[in-house]
């Protein structure tokens, strides 16, 4: 990457732009009406290959002595039930555990994408390929981490109105936390609604802060290992610890997504 | 980092893929793995249940030898027993029929000497007539006989 960063003599920050700018197209008029095709493109084929995986280790899942990639499939399937059954009290087999192995597995395929070397990518697949700007990891979208999480929220006042019915959801608005004595009223409307709002972002900044962070910190080290010789010794280095210990935050952070949801949606069951 | 159109292709990508695994992901798994988890408990309980009946079936077992083993005590106990009695019995007819027997042997006994006693009176007497005969012929005297029956003969 040193090479390619002498050969277009880049500056630091054309170099970090140049990362971090999405394939973005117009679809429609105004500049809402954009489509980042790398993060859709991304995260569409990688999740058609986690759950197709899945599927094709389900359908031809047995009751008897399981392979070895059904036990392994298993394994997570009976994880992420157990989560869900310590804090879903209900029938989560309908939607609730489903809806959280999809969650999970596919927050930690795109955040794994993390683990590509930038450049490496760039330069041998999609350089080639004639992507000028494609960045791999979906979940440094804040438009899909959103996506996500506003999905989860359309379910949440779903869920809500479904089992309390909409006016057991209204007045849980007004008379909860805080008590039903007339003067608490808008006290608790108003704390329902900061809670209606951070919910979903605090759900998807949460992930798109940790992905994007990481991101740049790859970015840092690759640009320090663009300076010399001893860059490129610890940036390579400290570029491994980083990706060593960015596993960790790969797998907790979808790990946390996937609580998250699990535990809005369970919220959104229970009448307080 | 601008809010875009993605947003909703992605929402919609995520429905579409929460939809795929409620319909076609999760049930075959979930019945895949709570056959198993039962299949498991059965075996597990028909094994609790094979165990209980061994058992059972140890407890009858000892208690049928036990039983076994007086009945054949209480039969030989028996049989001991009969055969004494059939001793006995034995030596009682054993012992009648020798007195029977020794009985009929006296008769007999008794019923030869008589029929000896019989024989032997008859022929004593043939054998006084037959000696008084020779005594006769001896001691005959035809003229003193002559004088007796002259002597009868002019009686008369």
């Amino acid at each position: 990457m040193a090479i390619e960063q002498a050969e277009k003599a880049l500056t630091p920050s054309e170099y970090i732009t140049h990362h971090l700018t999405f394939n973005s197209q117009p679809v429609g008029d105004g500049s809402f009406w954009m489509l980042n095709y790398d993060s859709f493109i991304m995260s569409v084929l990688l999740g058609v290959v986690v759950m197709g995986l899945i599927w094709w280790v389900a359908r031809g899942a047995t009751a008897g002595v399981p392979s070895k990639g059904q036990a392994f499939v298993e394994l997570i399937f009976s994880f992420v039930d157990d989560q869900v059954k310590n804090i879903f009290h209900g029938n989560r087999h309908s939607f609730i555990a489903p809806t959280a192995l999809t969650v999970f597995l596919w927050v930690l395929a795109m955040n794994a994408m993390d683990f590509l070397p930038v450049d490496v990518m760039h330069h041998f697949v999609y350089a080639p390929l004639g992507l000028e700007h494609w960045r791999s990891v979906p979940t440094s979208d804040i438009n899909t981490t959103f996506a996500l999480a506003l999905a989860v929220w359309f379910l949440m006042i779903f869920f809500s109105i479904k089992v309390k019915g909409f006016g057991g959801w209204i007045h849980e608005l007004f008379y909860t936390p805080f008590g039903t004595k007339f003067w608490v009223l808008p006290l608790n409307f108003l704390f329902n609604l900061i809670e209606y709002v951070s919910k979903p972002l605090s759900h998807s900044l949460r992930l798109f802060g940790n992905m994007y962070a990481g991101e740049v910190i790859f970015l840092l080290l690759g640009m320090w290992a663009a300076t010399g010789i001893s860059g490129t010794i610890f940036g390579a280095i400290l570029g491994a610890g980083w990706s060593i210990f960015h596993i960790l935050i790969v797998a907790l952070q979808a790990f946390i997504f996937m609580m998250l949801t699990v535990v809005y949606l369970s919220m959104a069951h229970e009448s307080h | 980092m601008n809010i875009n159109f993605t947003l909703i292709a992605q929402a919609i990508a995520f429905a579409v893929l929460i939809w795929f695994t409620v319909k076609f992901v999760w049930p075959p798994l979930l019945s895949a793995i709570e056959t198993r988890q039962k299949e498991i408990a059965d075996g597990l309980a028909a094994a609790q249940e094979g165990r209980s009946a061994l058992d059972v079936a140890a407890k009858k077992s000892e208690a049928t030898l036990a039983e076994a083993k007086q009945k054949a005590s209480e039969i030989i106990g028996q049989a001991e027993k009969r055969g004494s009695q059939i001793v006995e019995e034995a030596k009682d007819n054993a012992r009648t029929e020798g007195e029977r027997i020794l009985a009929g042997a006296k008769a007999e006994i008794d019923q030869e000497v008589n029929r000896a006693k019989e024989g032997l009176r008859s022929q004593v007497s043939a054998l006084a007539i037959a000696g008084a005969e020779k005594i006769l012929r001896k001691e005959i005297d035809a003229k003193a006989h002559s004088e007796m029956l002259s002597k009868l003969a002019a009686e008369l």
